[in-house]
Parts: C-alpha cells; sequence; structure tokens
C-alpha cells in the first residue's frame, strides 16, 4: 500500500505537527501528498505555518509529531545538509565573501566534486539563468534580479530532484517579480524539477503554480489548481484570500440540489449555490466576484433575482472600471468592468440594479 | 556630459555651483564645529596638550646650557680625543655657573640629569657644590686683611654701580631666568657700572648675579648685604690680567683705593687655579669621561633618552649598545608585545563561543548573558584584579581547589602569580568584554539564513560554520582583537599587581620613571617609542586586513 502510494508521492506530509513552545499547535495535523515535476505553492498569510512546513521539509525545524517522507523515504532523521534539497531563500543568502562563480561552486565542492567538472557545471548554471558573465562579481555587486537568479542557479547546480523556494520574489519590485515568476516557472518545467513555493503574494501563486495550498491557522484551507481555487473556493477564507471578493451576509431559506435561497440580512432574496452549508436557517456568507457582478439589464437572466444599489465611487483605471456600491448594507460592495467601447461609466449617486449568475455566487460558512 | 567637465556647473546666480554649495554647507559646518568645541576644547587642553609636551621631554635636554650656560660654550672648543680634562679657562667658566646654580639650588638637578648618562656624575655635583663657597673664601680673607673695605657689602655696592650697564644687567637678568624658569623682572636697585664691566669683568658679572638673586629671590637690599665668595674670586681672577693692573692705576673712581692695595700685595693671594680647585674637591673633574659626557649632552636637544630607551648610549666615540647587564627596554618591548599578544589570542578563543551564542540565543537570555558579560564592566579594575590575586596566589582558591582535586600535590602547587602568567590570566579576564562586544554586534548582522543556505547546499555543521560563518566574522575579530590590543599594551594597573618582576609591562617602567626615579626624558622617550609601536601596528593592519573590514557595529 505504501508502496503504491509512493510511485506518484514524491513529497509526503503525513498527520505532521509542530509546536515551538509546546502550548500551541503552529502546524496542526498536515496531509499534503506531490507528485514529481509539480510545482505547488504554499500561499497563506504570515503566521499560518507555510515556511514552518518548508522549513521542516528542509530540515531546519524537526516535526513534533508525524512523518515526512521523500521518494518514499521518511527524512525526519536525516540532517539538511544530506537531504540534497535546493533551497532558495528569501533574501537569497548568497555568501557576501565569495564571488558569484565560488558560491556556485560550494555545493559541488563540498560533494567533493573535481575541479575541471565543477567549472562545466557552474558554467552551465549561469548560462542557464544567463549570468554567464557575472562569475567573478561579488554577490553586492549585482541588482536584486541578478542576485536571485544566481540564488536560482545555485540552488540548482548540483541537480537536486526538489527544490524549495521562501519568497523569493519577496524584495524585488513589481515588474521584475512578475518577469522572474515568469521565468521560474519555465526553469521548473523545464528542468522537471520539483518545487515546493512559499509566498503570501496570491496573484504569485495563482501564475505559477500547478497546484496551490491556501494555509490559514495552521490547516490546509484549500488544496486545488489555481482556476479552481479562484473560482470555486471552499470556504470564506480562501475565497476571502484568493483575489478580490464581495461578501453579503444572511441564512440560509431553501437548498434544492444545487442551488439554494438565501435571505440577506436587510430582507432581499437571492440565488446562491451552496459550497460548505447544510441546514435551512444556518448563517452564510454569500461571495461574488467582482467581474462577475452585472447591471445591464439586457444581459441580466431575466429570472434572476436583482438588488437594488447605489454607487457610491467610480474609479477609473484604465484596462477596467472599478465601482463602488452600497448592496444590502454593504458599502464596499466592488464591480470591475472591462474598459469596452459600448461600456457604461457610472456615476455616484446612481441608482442602479445588480445581478449575477446564481452559479456565480457562493454561499460559503459564516 | 562633456560640456561639464569642462566648464564649472553654474548656479542661478552665476557664481560656480561649488562655490554656492560650499557657501550653503559653511553654516551648518560651522554649527557642527560649535556643538564639538567643548569636548574639542576639553581634549585639546586636558589630552593632546599635556601629552605633546610630555612627549616633547623625550627630546628636550636644555638643562645643561641652562645651569652651565658660558661652561658648554667653552667646553666646545675641548677635544676629548686629546686625554687630558679641559683647560683653566673652562674650569674658571664652571665656577662661577656652578657658584650661581648652587645659589639656586639648581646644580643637583643638572647633576641628576647627567647622572642618568653616566652613574656617579649626581654625587660629584652635590660634593662640588659644598665646596664652591671654600674656593672663593681663600681669596676673600686674604682681600679683607688688604683692604678692610672689602669686608663692607655697601664699598662694593658703590664701587661697581654705575650708569649706563642695563645691558649687562639684563642679560645676566636673562641667564637667570633660563636657570631658575622664572622671569626674575624687577627692579633691584643696582646698575653695573660699564667702567667697571671693563676693568673688573668677572668680579662685576658676579657681582650683578649676586645683586639680582638678593633682590628679587631673598627679597634684601643689595647694599646691605655682603657679596658672594664668589665676588672675591672674581676680583682675584681679574687682578691677574696686567691690563686690569694697569687701569687700576690710572683708576681714581670710588673704592680705588682698594684696588690699587689689592694689586700692590698680590702676592698675599693665592694662586688663581680653579681647575686645581675642582679637582681637589672632588677628583673625578680631572678625568676626560666626565667632561666629554658634559660635552655630549650639552646641547639643547638631544637622541639620548631615545637611545637609553633601546638599550643604546650616546658616547663621544658615537651610538654603541649598552653592556648587556643594562640591556633591559628592548627585552621589556618585546615581552609586551609578545604578552599583548598571547592576551588577544586568548581573548579571541574564550569570547568568539560565548559572542556566537549571544548573537543566536533568544533575545531574553541573551540579554541576561550580556549582563553577565558587561557586570566586569560595573566593577572597579582595581578590586578585580584584587580578586585575582586572591584567587591565584599558592594559597588561594584555584590552587586549594586542584589540591583537594588532588591534580597538584600540596608540595608543587602552581605559581600563578607574580610572573607572566598571572598577568596574562588577569588581563584575558579584564579585557575579555572588548573582544565580546564587537564580535557580537558582527555576528548580529549575519543572517541566519546564510548557515542554512550552506547546509541547504550539502555543507556539513562544521564546513558550513569554517567556510560561511566564520569568513564574515573576521570584521569582529579585527576590530576586537586592535581593541584589545592596543589596550594591553599600554596596561599598567594589572601587571603591576599580579605581574611580579617577570609579568611586568612597559608601561610599569614607564610609570617607574614618572614618579620614583623621576627621569621624565626617558619615560617620555618609552611612552613616544610606544606611541609608534601601536601606530605601526595600526597602519600595517590597515594594509594587510583593511580597516575598513573592522567593524564595531551594525
Amino acid at each position: 500500500m505504501a508502496d503504491t502510494a509512493s510511485n506518484d508521492a514524491f513529497v509526503e506530509f503525513e498527520r505532521v505537527q509542530k509546536s515551538y513552545d509546546g502550548e500551541t499547535l503552529v502546524v496542526k495535523d498536515l496531509n499534503l501528498t506531490m507528485p514529481k515535476g509539480e510545482f505547488l505553492t504554499m500561499l497563506g498569510p504570515s503566521g499560518s505555518g507555510k515556511t514552518t512546513c518548508l522549513m521542516m521539509l528542509a530540515g531546519f525545524e524537526t516535526a513534533t509529531h508525524g512523518d515526512i517522507r521523500l521518494g518514499g523515504e521518511s527524512i525526519n532523521g536525516i540532517p539538511p545538509h544530506k537531504r540534497g534539497i535546493g533551497m532558495v531563500f528569501q533574501n537569497y543568502a548568497l555568501f557576501p565573501h565569495m564571488t558569484i562563480a565560488e558560491n556556485l561552486a560550494f555545493p559541488l565542492e563540498v560533494r567533493k566534486l573535481g575541479k575541471a567538472e565543477r567549472e562545466e557545471k557552474v558554467k552551465r548554471a549561469l548560462d542557464m539563468v544567463e549570468m554567464g558573465d557575472f562569475g567573478g562579481r561579488r554577490p553586492a555587486q549585482l541588482s536584486g534580479g541578478q542576485q536571485q537568479r544566481i540564488a536560482l542557479a545555485r540552488a540548482l547546480v548540483f541537480e537536486p530532484e526538489l527544490v524549495l523556494m521562501d519568497e523569493p520574489l519577496g524584495a524585488l519590485d513589481k515588474q521584475l517579480r512578475e518577469k522572474m515568476q515568469f521565468e521560474i516557472t519555465h526553469l521548473a518545467h523545464r528542468l522537471g524539477i520539483t518545487t515546493v513555493y512559499v509566498t503570501h503574494d496570491q496573484t504569485e501563486a495563482l501564475t505559477m503554480s500547478d497546484r496551490v495550498a491556501v494555509f490559514d491557522d495552521g490547516r490546509i484551507q484549500q488544496l486545488a489548481p489555481p482556476d479552481k481555487l479562484y473560482e470555486s473556493p471552499e470556504n470564506s477564507f480562501v475565497a476571502q484570500f484568493i483575489g478580490e471578493n464581495n461578501t453579503l451576509e444572511g441564512v440560509i431559506k431553501e437548498i434544492k440540489g444545487n442551488t439554494c435561497v438565501v435571505e440577506l440580512d436587510d430582507g432581499e432574496i437571492i440565488d446562491a449555490v451552496p459550497v460548505n452549508v447544510s441546514n435551512v436557517g444556518d448563517r452564510t456568507r454569500v461571495s461574488i466576484r467582482p467581474e462577475r457582478v452585472e447591471y445591464n439589464a439586457d444581459r441580466l437572466d431575466p429570472e434572476a433575482h436583482t438588488l437594488k444599489a447605489e454607487v457610491l465611487e467610480f474609479i477609473y483605471m484604465g484596462d477596467i472600471f472599478r465601482t463602488r456600491l452600497r448592496v444590502a448594507g454593504n458599502d464596499e460592495f466592488i464591480i470591475k468592468t472591462r474598459n469596452a467601447p459600448d461600456q457604461v461609466r457610472l456615476k455616484p449617486g446612481e441608482h442602479i440594479k445588480i445581478g449575477w449568475l446564481p452559479e456565480d455566487c457562493r454561499a460559503l460558512d459564516a | 556630459m562633456s560640456d561639464t567637465t569642462q566648464e564649472p556647473m553654474l548656479a542661478a546666480d552665476g557664481r560656480p555651483l561649488k562655490q554656492s554649495l560650499a557657501r550653503a554647507l559653511r553654516r551648518q559646518k560651522l554649527r557642527a564645529l560649535m556643538l564639538i568645541a567643548p569636548l574639542l576644547i576639553f581634549v585639546m587642553v586636558t589630552f593632546i596638550i599635556p601629552i605633546l609636551s610630555m612627549l616633547f621631554r623625550s627630546v628636550e635636554n636644555e638643562i645643561v646650557s641652562n645651569t652651565l650656560p658660558h661652561t658648554v660654550v667653552a667646553l666646545q672648543e675641548w677635544d676629548s680625543s686629546t686625554g687630558e680634562a679641559p683647560d683653566e679657562n673652562v674650569f674658571r667658566h664652571l665656577y662661577f655657573d656652578l657658584f650661581k646654580a648652587s645659589e639656586a639650588k639648581e646644580h643637583t638637578k643638572l647633576g641628576t640629569r647627567l647622572n642618568y648618562e653616566r652613574t656617579g656624575l649626581s654625587s660629584v655635583f652635590r660634593t662640588t657644590g659644598r665646596r664652591l663657597d671654600d674656593m672663593g673664601s681663600d681669596f676673600q680673607d686674604p682681600l679683607e686683611d688688604i683692604n678692610e673695605n672689602f669686608k663692607e657689602g655697601a664699598f662694593w655696592y658703590e664701587m661697581l654701580s654705575g650708569e649706563g650697564g642695563e645691558e649687562l644687567l639684563e642679560s645676566r637678568r636673562a641667564l637667570w631666568a633660563r636657570l631658575t624658569g622664572e622671569s626674575m623682572a624687577g627692579d633691584i636697585g643696582f646698575t653695573p657700572s660699564p667702567q667697571m664691566a671693563d676693568m673688573l669683568p668677572w668680579a662685576t658679572r658676579a657681582y650683578t648675579d649676586f645683586a639680582i638673586w638678593t633682590v628679587i629671590d631673598d627679597q634684601d637690599v643689595v647694599a646691605e648685604e655682603d657679596p658672594w665668595e664668589a665676588v672675591y674670586a672674581g676680583l682675584a681672577q681679574d687682578l691677574q690680567s696686567e691690563q686690569t693692573q694697569t687701569e687700576i692705576a690710572a683708576y681714581d673712581g670710588p673704592g680705588a683705593q682698594a684696588l690699587k692695595d689689592a694689586v700692590a700685595n698680590l702676592d698675599q693671594l693665592p694662586e688663581v687655579n680653579f681647575k686645581a680647585a675642582f679637582i681637589d674637591a672632588k677628583e673625578d673633574w680631572g678625568t676626560t669621561d666626565l667632561w666629554s659626557t658634559m660635552q655630549v649632552f650639552s646641547s639643547n636637544y638631544t637622541t639620548g633618552y631615545f637611545l637609553n630607551a633601546v638599550d643604546l648610549e650616546l658616547t663621544p666615540e658615537g651610538v654603541q649598545a649598552k653592556p648587556e647587564n643594562q640591556q633591559i627596554y628592548m627585552q621589556l618591548f618585546m615581552r609586551t608585545l609578545w604578552m599583548a599578544l598571547v592576551i588577544t589570542g586568548a581573548c579571541i578563543l574564550l569570547g568568539y563561543p560565548v559572542a556566537w551564542l549571544l548573537a543566536n540565543l533568544p533575545m531574553r537570555t541573551a540579554n541576561t548573558l550580556m549582563i553577565l558579560v558587561l557586570l566586569p564592566f560595573w566593577t572597579s579594575l582595581l578590586v578585580r584584579t584584587s580578586a585575582w590575586k586572591v584567587l591565584l596566589q599558592q594559597q588561594g582558591v584555584i590552587n586549594d581547589i586542584l589540591v583537594w582535586l588532588g591534580f597538584v600535590g600540596d608540595a608543587n602547587r602552581l605559581i600563578l602569580m607574580n610572573n607572566a602568567t598571572g598577568t596574562i590570566i588577569a588581563m584575558t579576564h579584564i579585557l575579555l568584554p572588548f573582544m565580546i562586544l564587537p564580535l557580537y554586534s558582527v555576528m548580529k548582522t549575519i543572517p541566519p539564513s546564510y548557515l542554512r543556505a550552506a547546509k541547504s547546499l550539502g555543507a556539513t555543521n562544521w564546513t558550513a560554520f569554517w567556510r560561511v560563518y566564520f569568513p564574515q566574522s573576521v570584521p569582529g575579530i579585527g576590530a576586537g582583537s586592535i581593541l584589545v590590543f592596543i589596550l594591553a599594551i599600554g596596561y599598567y594597573i594589572t601587571p603591576e599587581i599580579v605581574g611580579g618582576t617577570s609579568g611586568i609591562f612597559i608601561s610599569n617602567r614607564i610609570a617607574y620613571h614618572i614618579s620614583s626615579s623621576l627621569n621624565w626624558g626617558l619615560a617620555a622617550a618609552l611612552g613616544t617609542i610606544l606611541l609608534v609601536v601601536v601606530l605601526v601596528l595600526y597602519w600595517a593592519y590597515d594594509k594587510i586586513v583593511g580597516i575598513d573590514n573592522v567593524k564595531l557595529g551594525g
């Protein structure tokens, strides 16, 4: 049983718990399996336990309870330097007293590779990140983006099967970050490396990953591919945390199959998809993505429930318009519309009706 | 871009930009200067100027020419290689110079000074000083027998005073000022007569000296005081000259009769031979050794102290090594350097792990540990050193424990004190915080992620430490080492208390010369050498390691 499981499960966390002080659990009952070659992102707010999980995998923290397996073998008792896991640190941790080439040669040197082989591999790794001419420089002479590439090259130069990245792009500016996101995913997929990536930036998680594990309160709240995570959040934390989200609160009136009727707190009635509500009379938070809200009556299903809304603010953002509304007592209801030629620009004070497809409206836990 | 390099940038008002900037910054600089001015003045007055003046003493040697101004000049023509003592002329000047000096009690100081260069000279000057009066009395008594007027102070005053001798008076006054270090200013109610100064040069000079001293120092009236014996000696000397005898024959001013009597009865005076008198007082005056020492050290500036400080001496034949049994300073310098190095090394070995712990423990534990590190700072240095005395002595705590544990026999208790071991142990303890603090502040800035990165790249704990952590902590070691080494090299109290004779430093010797032997010149020379050694080491460190690599913090 265990053998068959480990064939497609390269990294496994089984019932892993971690406590620092013996009183509170930072990681509560973590279960996770990752196939070889996958790019998995651990996403969550700070203190959610994602970095602790990464450190346990790297061997810098020991699990209080549970088993971590790599390629089918438990690595709980193996010291970090024998795990053969490449790691990219938040501030790159390039050794300041060594040149770039020496930094890259370091893992090869401690593995006692010959000089010729070392040089060959260092050169290949530098070329891989397009930094071939920088071998003789010191880390301090490089820009943040260049240091980032070197850190990546150093984590990959000894050809590990698993690479861990701890918020590696946190220190870069937006443009560079987007470029590096792209490069890292490409490289990981091209080399077929299994990657565990930790970030608190949800855009990064969505754009880079095969799967995203959303952490909160020491647990994985949802583990799913980016599109599913965004479109079908399984609970209100995920809905709130991933992307922008409008929330309306109410009580379940009726459940029939995959739709339910929710009575909002101000008495209005809407349709929604029940996700993790089970009983009539339960309180619920209804979640609607801003770009799925429609106010053009022509495009709405005539039978759809509509809500009255008052425009509070109109923000022109170039590619999109962002409008803030008051809906069912909620002043922070946002809608986003594409800047298309026929698009109406709403004015503050206008009263409109808004609606959406029932399947875009998810009734989640309160 | 190339335009700016050819023409200076101009500000909006057309002035060169650099000038405008300098003007704008001037106020700021002035304010900054005013803020530090109190401290700057304080440091200048209480620290830098005293140190400079102290260092100046290492070459200053004016005491010889101040005390024996005429002798030093006369002595220049003497050639020590003849193997004979100088001629009568030098001794004559010596007598009058020394007489003055002994009246002012300055001749023993000169003896002490010359004694540094040649043992025994101190007693020569002291003994001779006591005989100077007798040498003059030999002439005073016969002269008073010849004419009773010579007994009277008023007679001398009337005979030698006159008008127009201000120049002579002031030049004598200046010599007094150099001798005593005081201004000697004031009206003395006496001006030497130029005529008498021509006729009786030695007597007039001696009388003028006497007059200045009597009024300024003793606060007496010149005419009421009997002159010094030196004045009689001067008169006797003058009477030897045929020119003087001729002039006296033609002279009819005050005291003419007495002088004529003296000339007529010259045969009643003893022979004027200062050289014989001096040799009679102390036979060393007849040797060339004494005179050559005096000749060598007669200049106002000397390298003698510095040569002494490196176990060399200045002799008429040039610079020579001192006799081996008198060579102590080079050995002491070497020992000081060596022990400071050992102490620095011990501080690195003991301090590094502590600093590492401090930098890596959780905040609260680290703070407690830090208090323990700083605790010694809050205790008096003297108390700590005395505590080591209690611990280290042969019947002390450490030996008791070792004996109790059976590591050493009761009969062969370890000698941990009054030797180099004691100094090294106590000073390592005292200077340890100076190593730990810079190390700690550097280690604090090394993120733990470097060690983790090294380990994740496959390095063992040791490799990660040695290849990654240690090189980054080197600036801390450098800063700590400079601090500890420089403090150690000039340490005084601890070696003094626990060092015995084999554990003392050069600073203890300097203190000895400052407070006990009073050879300040040598102390200053030793201090200057110590300062230069430290500066040279600092410079070498800067060249080899680079002072930019030293971090005392952040």
